[in-house]
């Protein structure tokens, strides 16, 4: 904590009539806004609420277009984050704002880099990035490549950016969206600490069992506006969901009855130097299959390999009963596999391309969208499609000729997803779908994959949400350190039965 | 009584300015800095010249920029792709070489037979230019050698080919109707280099918006990893990308070549300056993904603009260069400007 902060003062930064705008659009309106020390407060609503833009503006990424930031009893204009970076205000953004090719260490100490002289201490930054890194108990060493960490790994990395500074405020934009519990745990506890130091903490999430076990207030937005603040202790989860979505809240996962027939998808004695090890499954027509794990376990990377991103070492892959001998994404889909990428900055959309550009770039070739031969395209059936699409994940945009860039985290997402409908596939691999998505919105996709599932398509799940495998699958594998280290059938499925087989035996589990 | 008068007249224009000022930003915000650069161009040489503005120098102006065109069209889908051509200007060096020795030898050798000497001639010369375009396309898509060392080294390599094919001096003994045709030559009026050219931008306009391949040339800029998940075969399409640009070079070259009526070995060395410039000017990302194809043509011909003014104004050619250089880093700091504006 910063010394020099007046202390009498519980407030630690107050906004009055903050909000911001992008051209015509109004992101958020202006809205009063008080975070005092030591408490843990989160923002709560749906995907485009304004939840991003209100801590963009706070931690210096933008700047608001109306209103008065006070900040320990000072008014404040940031014009950049490391400006208020300097003044102790830390934010863990919703995109990752890394250098890919700089090592973790590089990173955690990026513009303020420990120096003697004016040569960097190396050996002193590597030092303190393992400490960090150990007491937050992550798996990274601070040697690493950035950019060849996982999703999962570089939202760790950007986590421990944040705790290797003087902080007096901490805002952590959906933190754990692609973290398993072990890491959300670990993350807690410093949070905790950080808490009992009168660190004033910012927290965004949409889950709900977060939201219990480590906030102090809500505040709830929907449309840019404010609708309401609670304490955490006299809130009920239901009125929560009414009031972030103005509607009511019911039950977020469907039943899915399996209707399992012939097998679609089948890999047998799959290998491959990205740390899988003789892998063998299959998924039937009309049945969700689960697959879960710790990060670094495998089922993201088994994906990968299923879907030619990565050479095979060994092995076998069978779409709709076609043996697949050299898999590229491009033959895939042509066998009818949908892939979805479980980072959709890093491979999932083209962010510079408009919504609509987006949703049909796998399905052009068809005859829906293009005519035979000369590929000429066929823009009223694009448009048609394009409107279906976006209505039934309900992204939200006024029109699809918006870049995908300008939509909130969640919407973008839905963007992803919805690319998986541009055309007919027979199996489909989820990675993390919902990663940043609302509660609602949750809703819509778990409908969606439930009912690809009833009109007979092959699902895999891989997720690292436990909730989403014990709900939503028949069948489930648990991976661990590159093994499949259990099957299990859908009366077997519960948290108890998938996270003992997380740890490998002789850990303690 | 009088100050109130005054304060209200004060009042009124300062929000006629607002709103002006608020109509050109928006203008600036969604076009960029080209419109403006333009109208300053216009303005100021219409002021320098008595004989800017007149109907004959706009289409001469048109015809001379037309070189350009072609060349900064086939860069866009270079920088398209978050690549681009250094070697544009090689390649209509050689195009030029070759078709004019081969037009030359053929009308020796096949006397009577002007059509198929210049066909063959254009053929040979459309190829030379393209094989650059095939190996920098190997290179770039197949060798992940990077765009700038690829096109730099072919560069090279080409115009060694060159020089070494001409001695240095011009090529002569092309047939006359080969110029009369494709360098001076008219149909309904328009010259003919302006009506080919203004075919091939219809043609890759339409192409770009409205066919499954110009769609893929963004996504591939825009995304190189998200267009192969989509399964788009992205390395087909980086390798297309520069066979494409040395086409159109190429074509540049032999238009040209038929304009000055003799091979040369060092013309085009300004030419990838020109077109990068021609493009970043009209709003093309150097990251890729972003450039609309009537703005590059837009932009090209504001470079041809601008020379021709200086040329009118009498302005010397070697400070001509240092213009084009200015213009070329204005548009960059407005480019960054206006992202900032999006803020
Ligand atoms: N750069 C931008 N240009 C235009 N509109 C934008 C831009 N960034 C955000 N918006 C709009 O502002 C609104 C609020 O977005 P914001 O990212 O704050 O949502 P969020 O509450 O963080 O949602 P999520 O849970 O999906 O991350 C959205 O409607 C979005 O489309
Ligand atoms: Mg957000």
């Amino acid at each position: 904590m910063n010394s020099e902060l007046n202390d009498d003062n519980d407030i630690i930064m107050s906004l009055s009539k903050v909000g911001k705008k992008y051209g015509q659009n109004t992101a958020l309106h202006p809205i009063d806004f008080e975070l005092e020390r030591g408490e843990v407060h989160v923002l709560f609503g749906e995907n485009g609420a304004g939840k991003s833009t209100l801590i963009s503006l706070i931690a210096g990424a933008n700047k608001p277009s109306s209103g008065q930031i006070n900040y320990d009893g000072k008014n404040v204009a940031f014009s950049s984050v490391k400006e208020a970076r300097l003044l102790g205000i830390c934010a863990v953004f919703q995109e990752f704002s890394l250098v890919p090719q700089l090592t973790v260490a590089d990173n955690m100490f990026l513009g303020h880099e420990l120096s003697s002289g004016y040569v960097l201490d190396k050996a002193a930054m590597n030092d303190k990035a393992n400490a960090v890194l150990n007491e937050l108990e992550f798996d990274l060493t601070a040697d690493q490549i950035v950019g060849e960490l996982p999703r999962a790994g570089q939202q760790m990395v950007e986590i421990a950016k944040a705790f290797c500074a003087n902080v007096s405020v901490l805002i952590l934009d959906e933190p754990t969206a692609s973290l398993t519990e072990h890491e959300t745990e670990q993350l807690f506890r410093l949070v905790n600490k950080l808490k009992s130091q009168g660190v004033g903490i910012i927290y965004i999430t949409h889950r709900m069992a977060e939201i219990r076990q480590i906030s102090d207030r809500v505040t709830v937005l929907r449309d840019g506006l404010l609708i309401g603040r609670l304490n955490t202790c006299d809130l009920d989860e239901d009125s929560l969901v009414e009031m972030m979505t103005g509607g009511s809240a019911s039950d977020v996962f469907p039943n899915v009855e399996s209707t399992a027939g012939n097998i679609m998808f089948e890999v047998s004695n799959l290998s491959s130097e990205l740390g899988i090890d003789d892998i063998s499954l299959h998924v039937k027509q009309g049945e969700i299959v689960g697959l879960a794990g710790l990060i670094g376990s495998g089922k993201s990377e088994f994906a990968q390999v299923c879907y030619g991103l990565a050479p095979k070492t060994q092995g076998q892959i069978k779409v709709c009963a076609k043996d697949i001998s050299v898999a590229t994404p491009s033959t895939l889909i042509e066998a009818g596999l949908y892939y979805c990428s479980p980072d959709r900055h890093d491979s999932g959309l083209v962010i510079d391309a408009s919504i609509g550009h987006n949703l049909t770039l796998s399905a052009l070739k068809t005859n829906e969208f293009s005519f035979d031969y000369s590929y000429v395209l066929k823009g009223g059936n694009e448009r048609q499609r394009i409107n279906t699409l976006m209505k039934r994940l309900r992204i939200k945009a006024d029109d699809s000729h918006h870049l995908v860039n300008s939509l909130s985290g969640g919407n973008q997402q839905k963007v992803l997803l919805a690319k998986a409908l541009s055309r007919q596939f027979e199996v489909f691999i989820f990675d993390e779908p919902t990663v940043g998505v609302d509660v609602a919105t949750r809703k819509v996709i778990y409908q969606f994959i439930a009912e690809l599932c009833q009109q007979g398509a092959a699902i895999l799940l891989i997720s690292s949400d436990l909730p989403e495998i014990i709900h939503l699958t028949h069948r489930a594998y648990v991976f661990c350190e590159g093994q499949i280290a259990v099957h299990l059938e859908k009366e077997q499925i519960n948290e108890q039965s998938v996270l003992s087989h997380f740890f490998a035996k002789g850990e303690a589990a | 009584m009088m100050s109130n008068i005054q304060n209200n007249i004060r009042h009124m224009s300062s929000g006629g300015i607002n709103r002006a000022m608020k109509v050109i930003s928006n203008i600036f915000y969604r076009l960029g800095v080209l419109p403006f650069l333009l109208l300053i161009a216009v303005v100021t040489f219409t002021l320098l010249s008595g004989n800017f503005l007149t109907t004959d120098n706009l289409l001469n102006v048109a015809r001379q920029s037309t070189y350009l065109i072609l060349v900064a069209m086939g860069q866009m889908f270079a920088l398209l792709t978050g690549g681009f051509d250094l070697s544009v200007g090689v390649i209509i060096a050689l195009t030029s070489v070759i078709a004019a020795m081969v037009m030359a030898w053929a009308n020796l050798h096949w006397p009577g037979q002007v059509e198929l000497a210049i066909f063959v001639g254009s053929v040979a010369g459309l190829l030379a230019g393209m094989s650059i375009g095939v190996i920098n396309g190997l290179g770039v898509a197949y060798g992940r050698v990077s765009p700038f060392m690829m096109t730099l080294g072919m560069s090279s390599i080409g115009l060694g080919f060159a020089l070494y094919l001409t001695g240095g001096t011009p090529v002569y003994g092309m047939p006359e109707s080969f110029s009369d045709l494709f360098g001076f030559g008219q149909i309904l009026g328009v010259p003919t280099p302006v009506v080919i050219t203004l075919a091939i931008a219809v043609f890759l306009w339409f192409f770009l918006n409205y066919t499954v391949g110009g769609r893929y040339f963004y996504a591939v800029g825009g995304n190189v990893k998200a267009a192969r998940l989509s399964g788009i075969n992205t390395k087909l399409v980086l390798f297309s990308t520069y066979v494409l640009c040395a086409l159109l070079a190429a074509i540049s070259g032999l238009l040209l070549t038929a304009r000055l009526e003799t091979g040369e070995a060092n013309i085009g060395a300004s030419l990838p300056l020109e077109s990068i410039a021609a493009c970043v000017i009209a709003g093309v990302s150097l990251r890729g993904g972003v450039g609309r194809l009537p703005s590059v043509v837009m932009g090209a011909l504001f470079i041809g603009l601008i020379q021709n003014g200086m040329n009118l104004a009498k302005v010397g050619s070697y400070f001509q260069t240092v213009v084009i250089g200015v213009l070329l880093i204005i548009a960059v700091l407005a480019d960054q400007f206006r992202q900032r504006m999006g803020k």
